[in-house]
């Protein structure tokens, strides 16, 4: 199974996503955070970030959902720490991050691939939030 | 002179203290452009970076260049965190095996880091970004070295183009960054970015002489 990493500037945030995720999900997929520098400070940290992906790792892949700025640079920085193989099954994704990791956790959880999980997370980023009542 | 483990040592020590010295204004160059928290998180990165090189001191040049480079990349936070931590650990890779570097030495160290920003953050120059200050100061060691400057010459021309492409980011608008956000309204301001490198090679120019 596609496991899922949220990376953010923010611990709680991190968190608080990786919890809705997982719930939405039935806890059927594995999810890793990587929020803040530290648990207290804003920011994004490289090492934090390079475990989270080992801590979600698997065969099948990772999905890996960023927030802003930082974030993707700390989170290239993370990935040329792993091993050209996992380099392989690493997907990172542009979208948008509370649609991107609901899509991709239910996705994921439904045992689609890495291509498929990828794909789900960013069609969440298009999805109209405004209807015509 | 050449530079020696302790003297590199000693430079990213003195960092410290200058980074901690020029928090506010930093910080207050990143206010009006960007999220106020260079500064803040050249401090931090900076700290922790003396810590662990007083901790965990490295036996060579090359090992403190990739202690710095780690230590950078967990700890600064912000944009500036990858980009300088990228470029340590770059210079790192110039200077392996290598017991003191003498001038031409230390600018393939420092061109090789460089290497590692433009690889990282993909900006170019005009972008108002940090790369408006190594570039030039690059160029300008290199044209040193060329007619044979002494280590000293070599770092203040290169210090000197550094404050003037610093200088010369004001009037520019930001490609990068969160500054890339505000468009228009982000000329009439100096880089922060651009500022934070002119900081570092000024405290070289003045410690490797």
């Amino acid at each position: 199974m596609v496991g899922i990493v949220i990376v953010s500037h923010n611990h709680l945030l991190a968190v608080g996503l990786q919890e809705m995720a997982l719930q939405m999900a039935h806890n059927r997929v594995k999810i890793t955070t990587a929020g803040g520098v530290d648990n207290e400070t804003t920011g994004t940290n490289a090492e934090r970030i390079y475990q989270a992906i080992q801590d979600a790792y698997t065969p099948d892949g990772v999905l890996i959902l960023f927030d802003l700025g930082s974030a993707l640079l700390s989170t290239h920085i993370a990935i040329e720490m792993l091993t050209p193989e996992q380099q392989s099954r690493v997907s990172l994704c542009d979208a948008p991050i509370v649609e991107g990791a609901i899509a991709a956790a239910i996705e994921a959880s439904l045992g689609h691939s890495l291509e498929e999980v990828t794909k789900a997370a960013k069609a969440a980023g298009s999805n109209q939030k405004f209807f015509d009542f | 002179m050449a530079v020696s483990r302790d003297n590199l040592v000693a430079w990213i020590e003195a960092l410290q203290q200058v980074y901690n010295e020029n928090k506010e204004y930093l910080t207050k160059l990143d206010a009006a452009i960007g999220d106020a928290d260079h500064g803040i998180n050249m401090n931090r990165g900076f700290t922790a970076v003396k810590t662990e090189l007083e901790s965990n001191p490295p036996d060579n040049i090359a090992s403190v260049l990739k202690s710095v480079a780690m230590t950078l990349i967990k700890k600064v936070g912000g944009a500036s965190g990858p980009l300088y931590g990228t470029f340590f650990l770059r210079a790192s890779t110039a200077v392996t095996g290598k017991e003191e570097l003498d001038a031409a030495a230390v600018v393939s160290m420092f061109e090789t880091g460089f290497s590692g920003i433009i690889q990282r953050g993909k900006a170019e120059v005009g972008d108002k970004t940090m790369v408006d200050a190594w570039t030039p100061a690059l160029a300008a060691m290199n044209e040193a070295l060329d007619s044979d400057a002494s280590l000293k010459e070599v770092l203040e021309k290169g210090a000197a183009a550094a404050e003037q492409g610093m200088k010369d980011t004001i009037p520019l608008q930001a490609k990068k960054g969160r500054a890339s956000y505000l468009g228009e309204r982000s000329k009439g301001h100096q880089d922060p970015g651009a500022t934070s490198t002119c900081l570092m090679l000024q405290k070289a120019a003045e410690l490797w002489s």
